[in-house]
């Protein structure tokens, strides 16, 4: 067993970080082409790191499942990205910002992490400015503002509502701009499968060639895990078709610590599921609650066309219920008013599973121009989605699986329990707690791409390391258990697509380890999940052919792996006799409904050692210096 | 809703030198708010119950954003809404009618399988200079180098380029200039951008030219499928941009490194 040691520097918290870096190893400018470091996935987090490492001179190998690195799925965040700059005059600061991501994240994250990226998330903005990100600005010619959920300050930044996608393009052409340099090398189509491990470190990797089939060896000084977060385990989610857990989850199985699986976010604000056929579910920027308003009707089943509908008899129940907040209660808390009200048999369009979202007072106020600027784009998309018009009757919105808090548990070097494995942004734990604030996801991947892992990494690097070819036994063993695996799935020669079996696993995790769960129903999910997995190793079909562009077994082999990452939600959640942020146990709840947590026993994380069946846990215990704790209000 | 699927099968496992032909498929109960994808999903899951080889085809976010996607349907690239082939439903189309669906054509595209093209030359038009050589570590406080929003409107209006490459697919000559155009566009108008200006315009042409992407004659086609819209004036300014570049005189210091 590894100690699980957080290795938070010493030092008031302003000064951590600092100290940090005064006291690290560097490597010399001449010795750094010398050093080979492997980046897995390029979204922002993978970008940016790949791309600082390989400024400074480290030869870097880049490696992305997309036909090209700038397809990575940060390239669709929306709304924004926080930070601490006051630009708006508000009194902001760093210790603001910090405050709002513990008390978001329900006091379930580790305070010098958090602070750090509070402070780095000042140089972001600066650092994509230079780099021509064009943010939407002021008739000053100055940076604009915005306000986002769980915050009473406009601290976040954004270009029209497409703010990852810009800030992706940037940490990529930075990318590209490396590989013109010839400091980085770019694997398209690549899609890693395992870890080697050689002395107790990471020194390489298994990918596959997803054209050829072929498995292939890259050895390196330091491994990079930068592969997103895993809400695909529920199907239908707003991430990509291919944003997977393999990465990490094979990196688990060899050693690496897994912490706070059951902590996922349900967004409030997505397109409700319209039939059967649906591959994946649609968010709309949660900016869109700073002017539009949550409501639904009264009375249960009142089809009226919504205009009709007379103000007394609409039930604004966020405004009522979180009078401070309003519309802009934190996700957590908005989804899961949301479900409630559908519950009660209040919800609104087809399947009962919706709640309007509506700027018909927005309009009126501001006029449609204002709205137009600052949602177009957003307003277009719902209407080429769903066919109607949010310019005059109000969107239907649902709560969707959208992000993981939950990760790889890393210290505050952001190395996992593996030496010289590294994970960041959505892939790591470390930062949001039970939940994530809004506009929060872009700032931690890139304050971890541009400006942790550049020099943790650098760190690792300056310990001596012996030279590892990819000829050495642990790769022939490592590369001999996947292409068993990969054996194994074509083998099963069956006649159902993994499709159809993650379909069935994703409602039963969304029914019974989604917004709500009970001690019962997570028993009943861990038998449903391991009956549908027994199912998929005895009728699953996939294409013929290991060495070939084959995406049903790609897909097969994602698949494979979420079925056991299922397992583990359903064992944190089980364990957690509490409910915090987007953990909400039935069993424990205030008198009105809202999340009852239990400091004494459970402010702290829990890290799974992977151990077949029955894993084993970690407790990393949360102490809190700058903040109080207390019961998370947005009344 | 019912329909007849004319689909592109090529490099399938039959053989190495396919050159690869249509596959009739009829579906049936397609519900119409479905995409084309998700028809295609459907399709598979079938072929997987019949045991036969699922038509390969990309897509990732399925929301209109990451490019993925690329399928010719019904001729035009991404189909006839000028959307992304993920956003395209079959409320678009007409209950038993036949679709035709093919990969991006492009002699720079070459086929991976079926559906599936392999889209790199763009990445390495990138890598010729489509980005500001800046690198991390401290930078100016942006409100020091203000942007006038109609700035800002302009480079944004270039810079949501998903790069697709439906304008490759749809030109007659194959070129990449609204995609060259976009990325020059967004770059050269603002302030960060200029000192790269003239080396960037030129270096991403030659790389087009390398790439053997053809040259622009005015169809506009490539805008007209753009699913973001991108206007074809941003190829005017690739024009301005390179002959301004190549007409101006090399700064003394560089001429006189270069007699050396």
């Amino acid at each position: 067993m590894t100690a699980l040691d957080s290795k938070i520097p010493p030092g008031p918290m302003p000064e951590k970080w600092q100290n940090w870096l005064d006291a690290h190893s560097l490597v010399g400018p001449r010795n750094r082409a010398g050093k080979n470091v492997i980046v897995i996935g390029t979204g922002l987090a993978g970008s940016s790191c790949a791309a600082s490492l390989g400024a400074q001179g480290f030869k870097v190998k880049s490696f992305c499942f997309q036909d090209s690195p700038r397809r990575a799925h940060s390239i669709a965040a929306q709304g924004g990205i926080n930070a601490a700059k006051d630009y708006a005059n508000e009194g902001d600061s760093i210790r603001r910002l910090f405050a709002d991501t513990m008390k978001g994240g329900d006091f379930r994250s580790r305070e010098a992490n958090v602070w750090r990226l509070a402070q780095l998330s000042q140089n972001i903005i600066d650092q994509a400015v230079a780099q021509g990100v064009p943010f939407n600005r002021e008739y000053s010619g100055a940076l604009a503002t915005r306000s986002f959920g769980g915050v009473l300050v406009q601290r976040t930044f954004y270009t029209r509502g497409q703010t990852g996608q810009q800030l992706l393009l940037g940490a990529y052409s930075a990318l590209e701009h490396q590989v013109a340099a010839g400091n980085v090398e770019v694997f398209n189509r690549h899609e890693m499968q395992d870890v080697v491990i050689v002395d107790g470190e990471a020194r390489g990797v298994i990918v596959r060639n997803l054209v050829t089939g072929e498995l292939e060896r890259h050895a390196a000084d330091a491994v990079v895990l930068a592969s997103g977060g895993y809400t695909n385990v529920y199907y239908l989610s707003t991430n990509a078709m291919g944003s997977n857990v393999t990465a990490t989850w094979r990196a688990h199985k060899r050693g690496a610590y897994f912490a706070n699986p059951c902590y996922t976010q349900i967004h409030p604000t997505c397109i409700p599921q319209s039939g059967e056929y649906q591959s994946k579910l649609t968010l709309m920027s949660e900016s869109l609650r700073n002017d539009g308003r949550i409501w639904v009707p009264r009375k249960a089943g009142d089809d009226r066309p919504p205009a009709e509908i007379p103000e007394a008899e609409r039930y604004y129940y966020l405004e009522e219920r979180y009078p401070a907040f309003g519309n802009l209660a934190p996700r957590d808390i908005a989804s899961r008013a949301a479900k409630v009200v559908c519950d009660e048999g209040l919800g609104v369009g087809g399947t009962g599973r919706g709640v309007f979202l509506d700027f018909r007072d927005a309009i009126q106020d501001q006029g449609k121009d204002a709205i137009e600027r600052k949602y177009g784009n957003l307003f277009e998309m719902y209407h080429r989605i769903t066919g109607d018009d949010p310019y005059e009757t109000p969107m239907m919105i649902y709560p969707a699986p959208h992000y993981a808090m939950g990760g790889l548990w890393v210290d505050y070097e952001l190395q996992t329990t593996i030496p010289g494995l590294f994970a960041i942004g959505e892939a790591n734990f470390s930062d949001h707690g039970a939940n994530r604030l809004g506009a929060s996801a872009l700032m931690q991947c890139l304050a971890d791409g541009y400006f942790v892992a550049p020099h943790t990494v650098t760190n690792h690097l300056a310990k001596k390391h012996d030279e590892v070819a990819v000829t050495d036994s642990a790769f022939d063993q490592v590369e001999g258990d996947v292409r068993e695996h990969i054996q194994k799935l074509i083998d099963v020669g069956g006649s159902t697509s993994a499709q159809a079996f993650h379909r069935e696993m994703g409602h039963v995790m969304l029914d019974k380890c989604g917004m709500s769960r009970t001690a019962e129903g997570l028993d009943e999910a861990l038998t449903e999940v391991r009956r549908i997995k027994a199912d998929f190793y005895s009728d699953l079909r996939v294409d013929p052919g290991d060495e070939e562009f084959n995406q049903s077994l790609e897909y097969a082999n994602r698949v494979s792996d979420f079925f056991e990452l299922g397992e583990l939600m359903i064992h944190d959640a089980r364990r957690r006799e509490e409910s915090c942020g987007g953990h909400f146990r039935e069993e424990h709840q205030t008198d009105d409904g809202e999340a009852l947590r239990d400091d004494d026993h459970y402010a702290k994380v829990t890290a799974w050692e992977y151990e077949g069946d029955n894993p084993v846990p970690h407790d990393e215990d949360l102490n809190f210096e700058e903040v109080k704790l207390a019961t998370r209000s947005y009344k | 809703m019912n329909f007849t699927l004319e689909i592109w099968r090529q490099f399938d496992g039959s053989d190495e030198e396919d050159k690869g032909r249509f596959e009739t498929f009829k579906v049936t109960d397609i519900d119409p708010d479905a995409s084309i994808l998700e028809m295609l999903d459907q399709l598979n899951e079938r072929l997987s119950r019949e045991k036969k080889r699922n038509i390969a085809f990309d897509s990732d976010c399925r929301e209109g954003i990451c490019g993925t996607c690329a399928l010719v349907i019904d001729g035009t690239p991404h189909g006839p809404q000028q959307v992304t082939s993920c956003q395209t439903y079959m409320r678009d189309f007409i209950d038993g009618q036949t679709i035709t669906i093919e990969p991006f054509r492009a002699s720079t595209f070459p086929v991976v399988r079926d559906l599936a093209v392999d889209r790199g030359a763009l990445d390495r038009v990138i890598q010729a200079g489509g980005y500001i050589s800046t690198t991390t570590g401290p930078q100016p406080d942006p409100n020091a180098m203000p942007v006038a929003p109609e700035v800002q409107e302009k480079a944004m209006d270039a810079a949501i380029c998903i790069g697709c490459g439906a304008c490759v697919a749809a030109c007659p000559n194959g070129a990449a200039m609204l995609f060259t155009g976009a990325k020059v566009t967004h770059l050269n108008v603002l302030p960060q951008g200029q000192p790269e200006r003239e080396s960037r315009v030129v270096g991403m042409v030659e790389q087009m030219d390398a790439e053997g992407f053809g040259g622009c004659t005015n169809y506009g086609e490539c805008s007209r499928v753009c699913p973001q819209e991108i206007s074809i004036d941003v190829i005017g300014m690739l024009n301005r941009e390179y002959r301004k570049a190549k007409t101006k005189r090399k700064p003394k210091t560089e001429k006189a490194m270069s007699t050396q």
